[in-house]
């Protein structure tokens, strides 16, 4: 670029008239691509919708092999650099280079602290068995250890009446909730995850489970990864000083991109960890 | 754009303000209460409720982090149009979907899917 730059301002391209409107272009830009990453992301949320509706009972069972505390840590984590991720925009803003070297550092470091917990409860499951596409049963059975298997019953369905008693509920995603509550009222059978009269289909529906669970938060995590990389470049030149007051653009959009990272994993928090 | 050491471009225009500290900061604390909460609210069993409370408490915090940490509320209005506009038709997209599913999934019995592909 600096071979196109204006002069004395190495970073602005030749093509635009000032920084101010490289600035405005790059920002458009980057709230372009961040509107094509949530509808991307909304394809999962959306499947999520419709099985979460479908077997209210099997999210509910299936969530229990998820670490609340562990992804509550996570969440954390992921606020935290987003806190430091807006700070570094005020830092470049303001041309304040040593924050915002640190602020991007912590950024970085907590992008890291996200995937290594993401690790270990990967490995977890993976121990378990339960790896994506995984549907044969004996693996998932014993995921859930012997105790909370017969804790929690499965609503049988009559004859395939039941599907059609939860699928009445949904027009929305909060139907979903109300087909949950309502199911239970219908007096199905309950039987323990290990009866056999629990049928094969259901076990499976929880694979389904885990594979929704692996896309989005699999995905999620690939964003994240590639954040790392971003910001690890950013730091970089950050250090080399080429961030002013006048020139902070690929701060803030990467910032901007680190918080929709963030903005996601809140959904993803509540939806796949926090099921009654 | 007060506490600069480019005085020379301290006339640089308006909508760069750097947000004040105490901003940032407070929406960390609020997001941070507001997981607490989620996190606490799930403890309790509330049939029906469950859901739209853990989704309202995440479309608050997803608020915070765009009006503030991606500073929408003090950006260009065509911003907001266009993320905005995507959530809409995110929206649309799921609640469709979902109302699709619930008028025609009785229908479909494996039967009348065993006929239909050996057709």
């Amino acid at each position: 670029m600096s071979d196109h730059g204006h002069g004395d301002k190495p970073f602005l391209a030749h093509h635009f008239e000032d920084e101010d409107h490289q600035f405005d272009s790059g920002k458009l830009g980057i709230w372009a691509f961040l509107v094509t990453e949530v509808l991307f992301f909304s394809g999962l949320f959306c499947a999520y919708a419709i099985y979460r509706s479908m077997h209210p009972d099997v999210f509910q069972y299936a969530a229990q092999a998820l670490d609340t505390k562990l992804g509550a840590i996570n969440t954390s984590v992921l606020i935290l650099s987003s806190l430091t991720a807006a700070w570094a925009v005020r830092n470049a803003q303001l041309g304040q280079k040593k924050a915002l070297c640190l602020n991007l550092a912590i950024t970085i470091a907590c992008a890291f602290g996200f995937m290594g917990i993401k690790y270990l409860e990967y490995s977890h499951k993976i121990h378990l068995g339960i790896i994506p596409g995984n549907s044969t049963e004996q693996y998932l059975d014993g995921a859930f250890g012997e105790p909370k298997a017969e804790q929690v019953a499965f609503v049988v369905p009559q004859e395939g009446e039941g599907e059609e008693q939860h699928a009445a509920g949904g027009e929305h995603a909060d139907d979903a909730a109300h087909a949950e509550g309502g199911g239970q009222d219908h007096a199905h059978e309950l039987a323990p995850w290990n009866d056999p009269a629990v049928d094969g289909i259901q076990k499976q529906n929880l694979a389904i489970f885990f594979a929704i669970y692996y896309c989005m938060t699999g995905l999620h995590g690939i964003h994240v990864l590639l954040g790392i990389v971003v910001l690890v470049w950013l730091l970089s030149r950050a250090l080399r000083g080429h961030f002013t007051p006048t020139y902070y653009g690929p701060i803030d959009f990467a910032a901007l991109y680190w918080h929709l990272v963030d903005l996601i994993w809140i959904y993803l928090f509540p939806l796949l960890y926090l099921i009654n | 754009m007060t506490a600069t050491d480019h005085a020379a471009h301290g006339d640089h225009h308006e909508d760069h303000h750097a947000l004040p500290l105490w901003m940032l900061v407070g929406t960390w604390g609020a997001l941070m209460g507001l997981t607490l909460l989620t996190v606490f609210s799930a403890q309790f069993d509330l049939g029906a409720f469950d859901l739209p409370i853990a989704m309202g408490i995440a479309t608050i915090k997803a608020m915070l982090v765009l009006l503030i940490f991606m500073h929408l509320g003090f950006d260009k209005g065509f911003h907001s149009l266009l993320i905005f506009g995507s959530l809409l038709f995110v929206f649309l997209f799921i609640s469709f979907t979902l109302m699709d599913r619930g008028q025609y999934q009785g229908d479909i019995t494996v039967k009348d899917s065993e006929k239909l592909l050996s057709d």
